[in-house]
């Protein structure tokens, strides 16, 4: 087996520097510091699987039963020494690649918003972040620009080197946002919202998808993402504005309704309270919108009342059927008006860009780490987090 | 009839329900079919209905229902494997426009169902089946504690993978991934019967195996032989003991969370919907904390497997027993505080995320021991390289890579760029097939001899060893590829041309081990042929160990004529080395379990009931509760529980035996 793997090793090599190993080699920051942490984590990993396969390969050799020479102690059962060892040595690796972990999933974490560029190129006041809301239909992509207006289906696209903001939600099932170009994927879920901040620093187009399984049309749910320069990008933009559709409640609700392998679409101009309407499940007037109900059930619920509260529903994404002994499919008649629960919903959101950077971008504070913008520690704060984390290493 | 008559009657079962548009299912269902049919006739030909009847299904006998388990997990891994195959093929040709041969309809069910079956129907089985057969022999005890119940969850095992074949042929099955998340897998989104067939498949099976683990519990903790205290256990027993505490602590939380979702699909509850309050994500968590568990449950006795073999076959006693038995159980209790670590996408935070990153790392620590300890049993060993030795090595081999890439998904920015992908599945595959797996046919090959009288032929075996670690690699190395190039899990179709090379890569690993397979039937096959040759009288063909090896292969139906008294871990080599001379006279009547058809009844009302629920068929589900209920009520005015094997008959087996070791000389 041994020679006959060597053999295979030849077109291997080739065909590996063939294929675009994307995860080895994004074209965002916070993808390749994901792809940093993953190397160093092998590379302390292989420390010990490494000897470990050698030496099975070697006593499974040196002791078999024909080398008589090899010593034989049929009932030498314990050494504490060895035993030490044993449970040592994986502990101390352990204890490496978990202090990795820790650091690393905090500076990584999607929701905090990145605090460099690239490499030694912090975030600075000059970066406006993009913010893009992004919602998982069933079975394709819709991005909505609140800063412009815009929006476009199965096609991102964003400047480089400027911060992005995403918002995510889906209307239906859960899926999961991957771009592997550009940073790790964070779940699509219906009523629920997620974040990630990432960048991309080469322009370039790459590709995204769903990266959890929703359902027959799952395969299409693809989409280009474009790293643009600064003037493409607003090439692209204006090109979106003169898109004849507009996203309004009753056009989002025929998009919402199921389809697959859609092609890209542009829409001139967005509902600015659209998303705010996907995430809390109120796109249909008359529906109460989720933060509306919770608000009022955090105040003690309408009691009894509320139960009755419902009015029969004719559709929910697909068209819709209830549980066999359950009540008919219905839903929670909203109290106050779609503009009145927009306006709450506009007001409890807190993504505002004018406290960008923010002054603490940061609640690390383990040994050795950085609390970004720290006075004392200007010049070190310059460095990117976790190369400082691999030079100490 | 009129419309409402045989909505009544039928339910939502209508013809439109057989699957008769697609081609592949029709084939396969005739193919099926006509087996089905030359095989009831076999038997009925040799009128072995009786025969089958009496000393199998009916039978109470631990050795019997650990070899009916072997058997199932067998039929359902070939059933699970077409699945693979059929993946495997349809990826390696959906490329640059082509659909493939599968449509989504289709090839979403094909993709739950290979999950499901692979792990509910196949390694539940066999590890069950291994745990059933060897724990009362290697303790010295003549069967379980509860021998009619673990009858009875033999055929509710059955009767879960009865289910779900079903849902091949009538109707179709869940098209939602094997766990099944919700809101997919809600009423709104699947109002069909897949994910009913999921539910009442599950459920039935779980009953089982949960009752089985309390069985093999109480077995474990009562009935060891005299002398033999818990830290004197063999490892196999030791993790077996591990692997029943985490089924009895998790397959509730499975029981209930399918439960809530079954309220959630059939009395409009709103545990896991979108609106009203519900919450998809608790069902996410509660899946998992039964899910976790779960791939430990699964590879636990088989690391007991490899402790067993290592040892026998090393000619050596175990390094490290006591730290062996630690690291066993500290992998048990932290089975129990990692399980968010398959869902660190979904938006927990970082501390959440690192605390479940690090505890899932810590396990590796106990396996690395263990690993060390296989490794140290060998030093100063002389090495037999049988079958099950061969299974070993490539089980170090293999698992260590498996090990190493499930430490690197536990680094949540890492998992961030590979949850869900090729990576992943690679990675699982990896502790599965070479860790589970290989254990099971390392067990196999090491215990058929006690099972059946004689040995596996170890040319076929070697055919099949190759075929299946060989067709390992390359079915699996690709995927890790594939997952560092972006590639997520669940593709029906692709369009970067790129990557078809590797997934016709994959695809020729699947045939080998498809090959492996195949050697592993013609090696039962071939053995059984030569089973003359391949006989071995003494019991004890490996030089063997443990308790077990002490008794005559196929062992009597009371184990152990006279209970056997233990003064060390390794208790047979102690008594082989002592002297152990076998009491010839003296033997008195042993009291022993009857057979009953309880459990099989019983089973079979369970999947009438399951049917009906599906189905939406009422009459059928309230008439076979009652019954069921009936029927089990009706089982505890049974007096005819056990009888006595007359001291004569042992006599007259162990006097049969004693010819028959004298013959050897």
């Amino acid at each position: 087996m041994k020679r006959f793997g060597a053999l295979l090793l030849l077109p291997l090599a080739g065909l590996l520097s063939g294929c675009d190993m994307v995860v080895l080699a994004p074209a965002g920051d916070v993808a390749a510091q994901q792809r940093d942490l993953l190397v160093v984590s092998t590379l302390l990993m292989l420390v010990i699987i490494v000897p470990v396969m050698a030496l099975t390969v070697f006593f499974a050799w040196r002791y078999r039963q024909s080398n008589a020479s090899a010593t034989y102690a049929p009932d030498w059962d314990h050494s504490t020494k060895l035993e030490l060892v044993i449970w040592a040595a994986p502990l101390l690796i352990i204890i490496c690649l978990g202090a990795l972990t820790w650091l690393g999933t905090h500076l990584l974490d999607p929701y905090r918003r990145i605090d460099r560029i690239e490499p030694g190129q912090p975030v600075t006041q000059l970066h406006k972040p993009l913010r893009v809301e992004v919602v998982a239909l069933d079975w394709k992509w819709l991005f909505i620009y609140p800063d412009y207006g815009i929006a476009a289906v199965n096609e991102l696209a964003a400047p480089v080197n400027q911060p992005i903001d995403f918002r995510i939600t889906s209307s239906a099932v859960m899926n999961s946002f991957y771009i592997p170009a550009l940073a790790g994927q964070i779940y699509a879920m219906p009523a629920m919202e997620t974040k990630l901040h990432a960048v991309i620093n080469r322009p370039g187009t790459y590709s995204g998808f769903s990266a959890n399984y929703s359902g027959a049309g799952f395969s299409g749910m693809r989409f280009a993402f474009h790293g643009l320069s600064d003037q493409a990008f607003d090439q692209w933009v204006a090109q979106a504005r003169t898109a004849s559709a507009a996203l309004s409640r009753d056009s989002y609700l025929e998009l919402e309704k199921p389809s697959e392998n859609e092609p890209v679409r542009h829409y001139a101009s967005v509902d600015p309270d659209l998303y705010g309407a996907i995430l809390n499940l109120c796109v249909e007037r008359g529906k109460m919108c989720m933060n509306e109900m919770m608000s009022i059930d955090a105040k003690g619920g309408l009691g009894l009342a509320g139960v009755r509260n419902t009015l029969p529903l004719q559709y929910d994404k697909v068209a819709r059927r209830g549980a066999v002994f359950g009540n008919d499919p219905s839903y929670v008649a909203s109290i106050c008006t779609a503009e009145e629960a927009a306006a709450v919903s506009r007001a409890a959101s807190d993504a505002t860009p004018a406290n960008w950077p923010a002054k603490n971008l940061s609640p690390l504070r383990g040994a050795g780490l950085l609390r970004p913008g720290t006075e004392s520690r200007r010049a070190e704060a310059d460095a990117p987090s976790l190369g400082l984390l691999r030079r100490e290493l | 009839m009129p419309d409402t008559l045989t909505k009544f009657i039928f339910g939502r079962l209508t013809w439109e329900s057989l699957p008769l548009h697609e081609p592949i299912v029709v084939a396969t269902f005739i193919a099926v079919a006509l087996g089905g049919i030359a095989l009831l006739g076999v038997i009925t030909y040799f009128k072995l209905w009786t025969y089958l009847w009496r000393e199998w299904f009916t039978s109470v006998d631990h050795k019997k229902i650990g070899i009916m388990y072997m058997v199932l997990g067998l039929v359902m891994l070939l059933r699970g494997f077409s699945d693979a195959i059929m993946m495997r093929l349809q990826q390696a040709i959906a490329f640059n426009g082509s659909e493939g041969y599968l449509n989504s309809h289709h090839y979403d069910q094909i993709f739950t169902a290979h999950g499901v079956i692979m792990i509910f129907f196949v390694a539940m089985p066999f590890v069950t089946g291994l745990m059933n057969f060897v724990v009362p022999l290697q303790i010295g005890a003549r069967d379980v504690s509860f021998p009619f119940l673990n009858n009875f969850s033999f055929w509710m095992t059955v009767g879960g993978a009865i289910l779900v074949m079903a849902s091949l042929f009538v109707g179709e099955f869940a098209r939602t991934g094997w766990l099944a998340y919700p809101p997919l897998s809600g009423i709104g989104y699947s109002p069909d019967v897949g994910v009913d067939y999921y539910i009442w498949a599950l459920q039935v099976a779980g009953v089982g195996t949960t009752l089985s683990g309390i069985n093999l519990i109480c077995t474990i903790i009562k009935m060891r032989a005299p002398g033999m205290t818990m830290m004197r256990m063999p490892v196999f027993t030791w993790t077996s003991l591990c692997t029943n505490v985490l089924i009895v602590a998790s397959f509730p939380v499975l029981t209930a969370v399918l439960s809530l979702l079954a309220l959630d699909r059939y009395v409009g509850t709103n545990f896991f919907t979108n609106d009203f309050g519900g919450n998809p994500m608790m069902y996410v968590n509660l899946i998992w904390i039964w899910g976790h568990p779960e791939v430990y449950i699964l590879i636990l006795p088989l690391f007991g497997v490899f402790s067993e073999v290592t040892s026998t076959f090393s000619g050596k006693r175990l390094f490290g027993y006591t730290s062996m038995v630690y690291a066993t159980v500290v992998i048990t209790i932290l089975s129990y505080l990692v399980w968010l670590h398959h869902f660190f996408t979904m938006g927990s935070g970082a501390s959440v995320n690192s605390f479940f990153g690090i505890t899932t790392m810590i396990i590796s620590i106990p396996t690395g021991a263990k690993i060390f300890n296989w490794l140290f049993t060998m030093y100063r060993g002389r090495i037999r390289f049988e079958l099950p030795m061969m299974w070993t090595v490539a089980f170090m081999l293999t698992f260590t890579v498996g090990g190493m890439t499930g430490v690197l998904l536990a680094v949540p920015p890492a998992d961030f760029v590979l949850h869900n992908s090729l990576f992943l599945i690679a990675h699982f595959h990896n502790v599965i097939i070479g860790g589970v797996l290989f254990g099971l046919f390392a067990g196999i090959a090491y215990w058929w001899p006690k099972a059946f009288g004689f040995k596996l032929d170890p040319f076929w075996g070697k055919v099949s060893f190759w075929c299946w670690v060989v067709g390992f690699w390359f079915a699996f190395m690709p995927l890790y590829i594939l997952g560092l190039m972006g590639v997520t899990r669940r593709m029906r179709v692709f369009d970067d041309p790129s990557l078809q090379i590797w997934f016709v890569i994959a695809a020729f690993g699947a045939v080998l081990i498809a090959c492996g397979i195949a050697a592993f039937l013609i090696q039962i096959f071939v053995s059984i042929r030569r089973r003359e040759a391949l006989a071995d009288p003494t019991g004890d063909p490996w030089d063997g160990r443990t308790l077990e090896w002490s008794t005559s292969s196929p062992p009597p139906a009371y184990n152990f004529a006279f209970t056997p008294v233990i003064r060390d871990n390794d208790a047979w080599w102690d008594m082989k080395q002592a002297g152990y001379i076998r009491p010839l006279a003296g033997f008195k009547p042993i009291h022993m379990p009857s057979n009953t058809g309880t459990g099989i009844i019983l089973a079979a009302f369970s999947v009438a009931l399951g049917f009906g629920l599906i189905w939406y068929i009422w009459w059928l589900a309230a008439l076979s509760f009652v019954c069921l209920i009936a029927t089990a009520i009706g089982h505890t005015f049974n007096y005819h529980r056990d009888f006595h094997i007359p001291a004569a008959e042992v006599t007259r087996t162990e006097k049969a035996r004693t010819t028959l070791l004298a013959a050897q000389g």
